[in-house]
């Protein structure tokens, strides 16, 4: 019983290059009111490009035709639930993308005069003392792009003040249900990883973890919650430990949303730690990025954050250059605005109170779930569960149907699958997280969709395994595509049909 | 809902927390405000900003006109609020514009294979000099000295702990060109990679060519970065380059006060497996329609972990969505058509001043302020509500007479007769 879609129109479409007609053109310049210069005489003959071979060549029309019938092939949130684990999907406001184009934010040159940027730089300020707040943190830099930028930044932040004290260390431990990013991190940032196994509760083992802390150890990084959702409930423990020895606890805040307004990594023990803009604070995934990966500091790790940094002088807001201590800047400019802007109409929307309540209803939602697809599916640790809940396909692997394929049945039902196979500690996971988006109809249909493919996977595993079979592109051969990468389109290649 | 999960109250939720871990007050953040109040604070903000003014910066970040069909695309929710396209079978809209964008970025630069974006150019360049030391097994880098100064700080930053010493090549005092006798000196046979741009950072057109004869002759790779994209609708695209680290801010990009922005690597077949980022490819489902999904994952952090080409996962897809639009609606002609009105204006200015190097330059260039500071011209070009050009002795200490300006499109003959007058 497939309640949420059913079939609907959705058109073909080619690819741009293969509508393109010789002398097409969507745009209009203005008339030149100066002389028109030769190119080949003022840049060299030798300098000058002939015309852009295969470039597109089409109307206006045809290009919004294009690029619209494209969407519909996409899911989104706006759509309805979508329940990737760790990813936080949840509702983008639609006045966060308002203000942030509002001409004197939007058109502000990164070079302007200070004198003329006080409005954008209040915005980075006002932000900058919100998220301290937030994270129980001393100060924060908006200068990272992305979670994983902010990760090289706060390890870049370790290894300077260690660095300061004689010995940068030699080593990160990484929980092994961290992200990819976070081991990936530590090579980017020269420290070799010792990965730290989970306990049965999913948590990391603070007995080992006493064991491994020794001098060469320059951090932890840890998730928390984690990606099992759970809470390191030996959290300060854990910083004790680190500090006993010298070394520091990283945070990757990718699951802050857990946790505003209820907790603060600053309170429980945290040197260091990075947000992600895209996901506690609502700004548009925009199937990829951009994102933004602020990092929230204790003050012993301030006079090493990337210059400049943001001041308020007399006379108003200023940039500091003067930071001799500094990491140095780990992108040009200050960080994606864009992204601060709405990030903070976010928080304004919501005020401290609304913030703490989105927690709540994060949390509520995951229990939720959690608690009425249980008898289907194989919870595989019993701890309690924060935003999100990770179930494993142990029951329907009898069956032959792995996660991977209830992920795509889940497709037939109108949702997007939860995160497949991740973390890797659990086998076959299903890492379920509904934010606090969404109401009691939708996550009623989502557990109506897993319960409906728990049972077929009893009656008619086929279904489940050919999945999905109500989209306009069936399972797609990611293995030919990975044997023989095709990249980019050639004019009258083999493998492309004209016709889609 | 908290009945049928057996919760007394939402703070039944957190009762596994540890009471020391517990916020013990409410946060500190001002109560939540009505949509109106929001737009408002954020149009006073703005309002504090420079507005209406003509402005001649440039130096990484361009004034172009932004066609409207850019926002109406990227405002779909359907684009702007689908994650990263994992799940091929309802994310080919997604993944059809990031192929679209990969071959078009192709086009652009001359290279075979393009990613589906990095942060910005200036991240696009560490990362491809970890690309040429993974490439060709050695680890030092020279980067010339015209290369924007802020991605070579960033570069720098990423170098220090990547044992990777970073030597810099100099400049023409005459042409503003990479001195290129000075570059041959600096190689030597433990170069991984030699770091050009162009247009540089004093809007001089480089000889990429000869740069790649010199690198490839000391057994490096070529990495060619460019800043300003528009520039590649006139300029021959790098050829001879190995890799090609760019930003796309130019094209339709807003300045943003400097971000979000769209980086680029681009480079040859043969060094695809060693590039970071997303890869969309070409495939087919099981209907044998034509499909495409993201590849060669295997490169990745979430599946490759420390031993990565990069840690980058979160890209900047919604903005590399914009330039891919912008492409479409110049395309072929208008891409052209919009480099020469630059190229034009640029030239129309700079005619009327004293220039500081003779080499050739496309939008920008750098103008002496000879018997005054550039300072002194900027704060006569602001009572005119002109923001004048970049001094460069902040980043160039001998080039204090000297300020970068740049022209584009939306510069206006009257104001280039303004700026023109403010240097008389």
């Amino acid at each position: 019983m497939i309640r949420k879609v059913r079939q609907h129109i959705n058109q073909n479409e080619p690819l741009l290059f293969e509508r393109s007609s010789p002398g097409k053109r969507g745009y209009q310049l203005p008339e030149l009111d100066v002389p028109a210069v030769d190119p080949s005489a003022v840049l060299g003959e030798n300098n000058t490009r002939a015309a852009i071979e295969g470039f597109p060549e089409v109307s206006e029309v045809e290009a919004i035709r294009h690029f619209t019938r494209l969407s519909t092939h996409n899911y989104a949130i706006d759509l309805g639930l979508y329940p990737l684990g760790s990813c936080t999907m949840k509702y983008n406001p639609r006045v966060n993308e308002h203000v942030s184009r509002i001409e004197g934010l939007a058109w502000a040159h990164p070079y302007q005069p200070e004198s003329l940027s006080q409005g954008i730089l209040e915005v980075m300020g006002t932000l900058e003392k919100i998220l301290a707040e937030i994270t129980g943190m001393d100060a924060v830099t908006l200068q990272p792009a992305a979670g994983a930028h902010g990760e090289f930044t706060g390890i870049l932040l370790v290894r300077a003040l260690l660095e300061s004290r004689g010995n940068p260390r030699k080593k990160l431990l990484i929980p092994d249900s961290a992200h990819g990013t976070n081991p990936a991190t530590a090579t980017t940032a020269g420290y070799a990883v010792e990965n730290i196994k989970s306990n049965e509760r999913g948590m990391v083992d603070v007995e080992a973890l006493a064991r491994l802390v020794t001098e060469d150890v320059a951090a932890l990084m840890v998730t928390n919650p984690n990606t099992l959702g759970v809470f390191e409930e030996n959290i300060t423990r854990i910083a004790a430990i680190l500090h006993a020895k010298g070394a520091m606890l990283y945070m990757d805040g990718a699951n802050m949303n857990a946790l505003v307004g209820i907790a603060r990594p600053g309170d429980f023990g945290v040197d260091v730690m990075h947000l992600n803009l895209h996901k506690t604070f609502s700004t548009p995934h925009g199937g990829g990025g951009p994102g933004s990966g602020p990092v929230a500091v204790k003050s012993q790790l301030e006079p090493f954050l990337p210059k400049p940094r943001l001041e308020r002088a007399t006379g108003g807001w200023r940039w500091n250059y003067d930071r001799p201590r500094s990491i140095g800047r780990v992108r040009a400019f200050y960080g994606n605005i864009g992204m601060h802007i709405r990030a903070l109409a976010y928080i304004m929307a919501h005020g401290g109170e609304g913030l703490a309540n989105a927690t709540m209803d994060a949390v509520l939602n995951a229990n939720y779930i959690r608690k009425l697809i249980e008898p289907y599916y194989d919870l595989p640790l019993n701890a309690p569960s924060m935003h999100e809940c990770v179930f494993s396909d142990e029951r329907q692997a009898k069956r032959g149907v792995r996660t991977g394929d209830i992920a795509k049945r889940l497709i037939d039902y109108g949702f997007h699958p939860y995160t497949v196979s991740f973390p890797l500690i659990v086998h076959g996971a299903m890492m379920i997280e509904p934010t606090e988006t969404e109401s009691k109809d939708e996550l009623d249909l989502f557990v109506d969709a897993l319960i409906s493919i728990a049972k077929e996977v009893e009656e008619n595993p086929q279904v489940v395994l050919t999945a999905p079979h109500n989209t306009r592109t069936s399972r797609v051969d990611e293995v030919t595509a990975a044997r023989k990468p095709v990249v980019r389109w050639k004019p009258a290649s083999t493998s492309s049909k004209a016709a889609d | 809902m908290l009945s049928a999960i057996g919760a007394n109250s939402l703070g039944d939720l957190f009762s596994h927390l540890p009471e020391e871990v517990r916020l013990q007050r409410p946060l500190d953040v001002a109560p939540g405000k009505s949509e109106y109040e929001i737009v408002d604070y954020f149009r006073a903000r703005a309002a504090e900003n420079a507005n209406g003014y003509a402005s001649f910066l440039g130096a990484g970040v361009y004034h172009h006109y932004r066609p409207v069909l850019v926002d109406t695309v990227v405002s779909r929710g359907e684009f702007l609020t689908s994650y990263t396209p994992y799940q091929a079978e309802m994310a080919q809209g997604t993944l059809t514009t990031i192929f679209e964008f990969q071959t078009m970025i192709c086009q652009l630069t001359g290279m075979e294979v393009a990613n589906a974006s990095m942060y910005d150019g200036s991240t696009a360049v560490p990362e491809a000099a970890m690309m040429a030391m993974r490439v060709t097994g050695r680890d030092r880098i020279v980067v010339a000295r015209t290369v924007h100064p802020e991605y070579r700080e960033v570069l720098a930053t990423y170098a220090q702990h990547q044992g990777m010493p970073v030597v810099e090549a100099g400049y023409s005092q005459e042409s503003g060109a990479l001195d290129l006798d000075d570059l041959e000196n600096k190689l030597d046979g433990e170069t991984a990679a030699v770091i050009i741009q162009s247009p540089n950072f004093f809007g001089i057109v480089e000889d990429s060519a000869r740069a790649a004869e010199i690198a490839h002759r000391h057994g490096a790779l070529l990495i060619f970065v460019f800043a300003e994209a528009v520039s590649l609708g006139l300029l021959e695209p790098p050829r001879d380059a190995d890799i090609v680290a760019g930003e796309l801010q130019s094209f339709a990009i807003s300045p943003s006060y400097g971000g979000p922005f769209a980086g680029i690597i681009a480079t040859k077949e043969k060094y695809m497996r060693q590039m970071p980022g997303r890869i969309v490819g070409e495939t087919k489902d099981t209907r044998g329609n034509r499909a495409f999904c993201l590849t060669l994952a295997t490169r990745e952090q979430h599946i490759r972990r420390e031993k990565a080409t990069s840690n980058i996962c979160t890209n900047q897809a919604l903005i590399a969505l914009m330039a891919t639009v912008f492409m479409s609606v110049y395309g072929k002609e208008g891409l052209r058509e919009l480099a020469q009105q630059n190229l034009s204006k640029a030239h129309y200015l700079a005619g009327k001043l004293p220039l500081r190097f003779d080499g050739p330059f496309f939008n920008e260039f750098v103008a002496a302020t000879n018997g005054r500071t550039p300072d002194q011209i900027n704060e006569a070009l602001l009572q005119k509500k002109i923001i004048g050009g970049l001094p460069l002795q902040r980043f160039y200490p001998e080039l204090d007479g000297a300020m970068l300006l740049c022209a584009t499109e939306m510069s206006r003959r009257e104001n280039l007769d303004r700026v023109a007058e403010a240097f008389a």
